[in-house]
């Protein structure tokens, strides 16, 4: 600070001005003195630092001093603290629910108890103001590990049905350190998983302060390891074939590359990334409270959160006056020391990012951007961005499309409501939003339309562990907090963790995608009766609600086990994929049709299958080669299917979350948009059902690639859809070859979600092959799972597959 | 910049027609503006010598106040004598601001003890204020209420704390609102006028917005919480919604309107929330007694002996200090 520590009083008196308010860092020096500076891996509940091994220093970015070394951890540290994680893995998932809470209550307490000194070490190894990792991160960490020992103790009666996933991988970033740990290990032990974390190099000493704690509390040797490292240690993590799940928060950038590496491998991902989140002020918002509501959305942490309020979007009628009205305020913030009580920024985390932070910004000042920071006294030294302001950005704007993870604010108006739903949609996240209204009709209205994870109405950046934190779109997948945080690390008790052989090396795109024509069978294509020629019957495609010849003009036999041809289908190519996307966005209005109307149009499917049971058994008979018994038991499984989702339809949306909030918080189960469905060869027409029926009853338009051997039985089916009021588009069905459609399907960035139930290298390839929109994937690992079966082919698994939850926060009073 | 400077510099916030456009042009968020309030103090906290300062300011600040039914010339003398030594000589000699000539800001009574506090504060320029209208209901016969304002003024009160009917602010009656207290203003004469608004029985937030916007264009001189004996008396929320009422009125008019809260601050912490409140949402000219009172009685004593500890590094006990 620039301001001397010896002002005598008669003097402040007069100008009344802010002094230093500094929080003492003496303990926490002290601590680290007590290890002599340097840390090793926590591993087993022992540090390790083998000798030979580099190091990382640890600085405070706002005095730019080193604070500690520790050590780099390399591949061989890793794989001992997967091994240490693997052995309490046995034990550890077998102790009891209650047993498991005991120790996360006593994580809990062991944060509290040490409250203050994980606070000053955290803002002294981040550079965070003290005043938000004493009153915000820790308390949220303390907060997160009692909730989860609940989740523990109720694990087997609210969990029934699930097993703990194994040894879980987490890499976690530099900017909420101990608290995005907590978020990743809370959930993690309490589902009886073990854990390998690597905190960032930035950022490792609150963690490894945790390290001690869980050994304070008597946790078993391998629950929770720590490996403090860079590069190396991460990819070391991530490609491990013993860890079962890896879980990430960081960038988008890194997230896809974690996707590419681990595809195919069966490990589960969860991903929070990035966010360029819209700030919406209406022009009946408490302009005050918004302003205010902002300097916790952007200048939170630097603006170094994900979920940034980073894009404000302002009503054009009131825009100059409220834009004023922040740029006040904006005079009025105090950067400093981040142990000063008295400042409401600190430095950003590294010399780097201040860089990348002032490039974004010239970016943006380059392409016609007026630039607003206030005249405030900022410290000579150490890492400081100012607090900046970008005006006179449109959409097309480089600073508006892409994240700074920097105090950087852009803002652009809007007429209307509408239109400032579709701005704040014209991006490729969708992590939170905030709006502001007085207006309950207006704000509640675009909560629910606006992509993200978290909305906020009159209020911003608000968390609980009780609600859980995630992206829409390419801010990620996975949730991390609330009842729906901990599906990341369960998997259903029939399902084994998927080992599927498949050598990545050897595996070529091209072969696995190609197309390949079937040529019409001279010999058995025209079966006659009697002596007189049956009516061709080629199978069309169906898509937008109608019957379509495929757009490359090929159809393709379909042969019974004898090698005979039981009939036609078209053979789809890219540009039908193309059209039924289209198709499948022309009836997104289904997701605003009543539950009820979904549950009623689903029944009456079912009710038009049921008029043709002989006839779909029949059919499934002479594709299969099955028995009777076994067609019509498919057939009325089919109907009971439908009846199944029907009945979810309207009994799935959502929950009320028990936070800290004076207020309401919804959980909202949306849909997740347009969902690509590639179903197995096997229960030809009860896999297809059992998977598109879930979508649909849950507001999804789908497109269906039926089974590859055996269709005819999914295009059979859109005669019955046809006829119960199914709007067109909401289902839309190509045949062809399955893998063809699929690379089409997975790589098209207008799709949401992948689904697909074909080999173990089909597999690979969609998870691959999603990054380019991040989209959501479910496959198969080429195994097979019992469609027959209630909980392997009809069961929550399928329902949490078809949505994403959104978290509402409505703050209330008056 | 001095005290002095800015007294000259404050003009009087005149009576200007009432413009209920902005009136009924009210958002309010409670929810944020508790949030706001909770993080107000902290975001900031003032320390060592700044914190002595900042309390010493306070000092000026505050209405030195006896409002009880059996308050007697005795004991209003007593808080006089008080009012023009806040502070033990010894205390203010340590701090180096003996010189300074620091008082409280007034000393508050009702009508019947402003002789009382006028001879008991002979030779300062403190000045007496005296609560009126009926206080605290205002329920009382208006022509009673406003030949009471004529009476204390005429009895030597500088200031007076008129109380407004809240049944207007409960049934959106603005223009009754804002005739009476322009009646009321007129009655003032060259004496200030604080406008009680009473806001533990206005309801919800916005309506005690919109009520100090009426009175503010009514003429009010100081805009003030509360009389002290409604069960809800000054919150630093509804003191946020003041100052931003007071901010919205200084930037459409450019008149400094000043603000009182009043009732349930007893402690030197409390007084440092409210400063910063002043310093954060108004800004440094809202540091002063011509735009920033405290109605207390029992903070002073708070003050002292923080004071004391601040130069001595031990706590003071009450006895210690001179009571008022």
């Amino acid at each position: 600070m620039s301001t001397p520590a010896n002002k005598s009083v008669r003097e402040l008196f007069e100008t009344m001005e802010y002094g230093p308010a500094p929080e003492s860092d003496e303990n926490a020096n002290a601590w680290l003195d007590s290890h002599e500076r340097h840390f090793g891996a926590f591993i087993g509940n022992v540090w390790k630092a083998p000798a030979g091994l580099e190091t990382i220093t640890v600085v405070n970015p706002a005095r730019g001093a080193a604070l500690a070394q520790v050590v780099d951890s390399n591949t061989e540290l890793v794989n001992d603290a997967v091994k240490a994680a693997r052995k309490a893995f046995e034990s550890w998932s077998l102790a009891s629910g209650h047993t498991r809470a005991r120790y996360l209550y006593a994580i809990a307490r062991g944060i509290q108890k040490h409250g203050r000194l994980f606070s000053v070490l955290e803002s002294m190894d981040n550079g965070k103001p003290i005043r938000e990792s004493r009153d915000i991160d820790i308390p949220l960490v303390a907060r997160h590990f009692y909730y989860h020992a609940g989740w523990a103790q109720l694990m087997a009666t609210e969990m029934a049905g699930y097993q703990p996933v194994g040894v879980v991988g987490q890499v976690i970033p530099w900017n909420f350190p101990l608290l995005m740990l907590a978020w990743k290990i809370g959930p993690a032990l309490a589902m009886g998983n073990t854990v390998v974390l690597k905190p960032a190099p930035y950022t490792p000493l609150t963690a490894l302060l945790f390290a001690e704690i869980v050994a304070d509390a008597g946790l078993p040797p391998g629950v929770v390891n720590i490996v403090p490292g860079g590069d190396e240690a991460g990819a070391a993590i991530v490609a491990h074939p013993d860890i079962d799940k890896i879980a990430f928060t960081g960038s988008t950038n890194v997230g896809r590359i974690l996707r590419k590496v681990t595809a195919g491998t069966g490990k589960k991902l969860s991903l929070e990334l990035g966010g360029k989140s819209p700030y919406i002020v209406f022009d009946d918002a408490d302009q005050d409270g918004a302003v205010e509501g902002l300097v916790d959305a952007i200048w939170f942490n630097q603006g170094q959160v994900c979920c940034a309020g980073s894009r404000l979007l302002v009503q054009e009628n009131i825009a100059e006056r409220f834009l004023e009205k922040l740029r006040v305020r904006m005079g009025k913030l105090r950067t400093g020391d981040s142990l000063d009580k008295s400042i409401d920024l600190g430095a950003v985390i590294d010399p780097v990012q201040y860089e990348t932070i002032d490039r974004w910004v010239k970016i943006g000042v380059n392409e016609g951007a007026s630039i607003f920071q206030p005249d405030i006294p900022m410290p000579q030294s150490g890492c400081f961005y100012p607090p900046t302001l970008l005006t006179n950005v449109s959409p097309a704007s480089t600073v508006v499309q892409e994240e700074i993870f920097g105090p950087v604010l852009v803002a652009m108006t809007f007429r209307t409501p509408d239109e400032a739903i579709q701005l704040a949609n014209n991006t490729r996240y969708g992590l939170a939003a905030s709006i502001w209204s007085e207006n309950i009709n207006l704000a509640l209205e675009v909560a629910h339309k606006v992509k993200a994870g978290s909305v906020w109405v009159n209020s911003t950046n608000l968390f609980d562990a009780a609600s859980g934190f995630g992206g829409y779109r390419e801010s990620g997948y996975g949730r991390e907090g609330g009842k729906e945080g901990l599906f990341e690390y369960v998997r259903p008790n029939w399902q084994k963790r998927p080992q599927p052989e498949i050598e990545p090396n050897t595996l070529d795109v091209k072969v696995w995608s190609a197309a390949t024509p079937a040529l019409p069978n001279p010999v058995a294509s025209s079966a006659s009766k009697n002596g007189t020629p049956t009516i061709d019957r080629t199978a069309k495609l169906f898509i937008g609600g109608k019957q379509k010849r495929p757009d490359g003009n090929y159809n393709r036999p379909v042969l019974n086990p004898k090698g005979q041809i039981v009939g036609e289908v078209g053979d789809g190519n890219r540009k039908d994929i193309r059209d039924a996307v289209e198709a499948a966005h022309a009836a997104r209005g289904w997701a605003d049709r009543t539950p009820h109307n979904r549950a009623q149009i689903l029944y009456y499917i079912a009710e038009n299958l049921a008029i043709r049971e002989e006839e779909f058994a029949q059919r499934l008979r002479s594709m299969t080669g099955c028995s009777a018994k076994a067609a019509q038991n498919e057939v009325s499984l089919s109907i009971e299917r439908l009846f199944t989702y029907a009945a979810w339809a309207d009994k799935f949306g959502g929950t009320v979350q028990e936070t800290t909030l004076a207020g309401l918080v919804v959980a909202t189960h949306d849909y997740l948009g347009v969902i690509g469905i590639a179903c197995p060869d096997d229960a030809p027409l009860l896999a297809f059902v059992s998977l598109v029926a879930p979508a649909i009853a849950r507001g999804n338009t789908v497109i269906a690639i039926p089974s590859e051997a055996y269709p005819l039985a999914a295009t059979d089916f859109y005669q019955i859809l046809e006829t119960s009021d199914l709007p067109g588009g909401v289902v839309n069905i190509v045949t062809g070859k399955r893998d063809h459609l699929t690379k089409t399907l997975v790589e098209h960035e207008d799709v949401d979600a992948m689904w697909y139930f074909g080999s173990a290298e089909g597999s690979y390839f969609v998870e691959q092959l999603s990054v380019s929109n991040l989209k959501r994937t479910w496959v198969n690992y080429g195994m097979a799972r019992n469609w027959e079966d209630e909980h392997q082919g009809a069961s929550h698994e399928f329902l949490h597959h078809a949505i994403q939850v959104k978290n509402t926060w409505v703050p209330t009073g008056f | 910049m001095a005290t002095t400077e800015i007294s000259h510099a404050i003009n009087r916030n005149p009576i200007m027609p009432l413009d209920l456009d902005i009136v009924l042009d009210t958002h309010v968020n409670p929810s944020a503006t508790n949030r706001r309030a909770a993080t107000l103090t902290t975001r900031r906290s003032v320390k060592k010598n700044w914190q002595a300062a900042w309390l010493l300011k306070a000092i000026t600040c505050i209405d030195l106040t006896t409002l009880a039914g059996d308050d007697t010339p005795s004991n209003v003398k007593r808080l006089a004598a008080k009012a023009r030594q806040p502070v033990r000589q010894d205390v203010l000699e340590a701090l180096g601001v003996a010189d300074l000539g620091i008082t409280v800001g007034a000393v508050c009574v009702y009508h019947e003890r402003i002789q009382d506090a006028l001879e008991a504060l002979e030779g300062t320029s403190i000045p007496v204020a005296a609560v009126s209208t009926g206080f605290p209901a205002g329920l009382n016969p208006f022509k009673l209420r406003i030949e009471e304002i004529h009476a204390s003024v005429e009895a030597g009160a500088k200031e007076i704390d008129i109380v407004i009917t809240r049944e207007h602010v409960l049934r959106g009656n603005w223009q009754a609102l804002y005739d009476e207290v322009c009646e009321m203003r007129e009655a003032c004469g060259e004496a200030h006028m604080k406008t009680i608004l009473a806001t533990g029985e206005l309801g919800p937030l916005w309506n005690v917005a919109m009520a100090s916007k009426v009175c503010m264009m009514a003429g009010a001189d100081f805009i003030k919480t509360s009389t002290g004996k409604e069960s809800v008396n000054a919150t630093l929320e509804v003191s946020l919604i003041m100052a931003r009422a007071i901010r919205e009125h200084y930037e459409r008019t450019g008149y400094k309107v000043g603000f009182k809260p009043a009732g349930g601050i007893r402690k030197a912490k409390e007084a440092l929330a409210w400063l910063t409140l002043m310093k954060e949402e108004l800004g440094d000219d809202w540091l002063t007694p011509q735009l920033f009172r405290f109605g207390a009685s029992s903070l002073l004593g708070d003050i002292e002996r923080q004071l004391s500890h601040h130069i001595t590094g031990h706590y003071a006990a009450k006895h210690h200090m001179p009571m008022g």
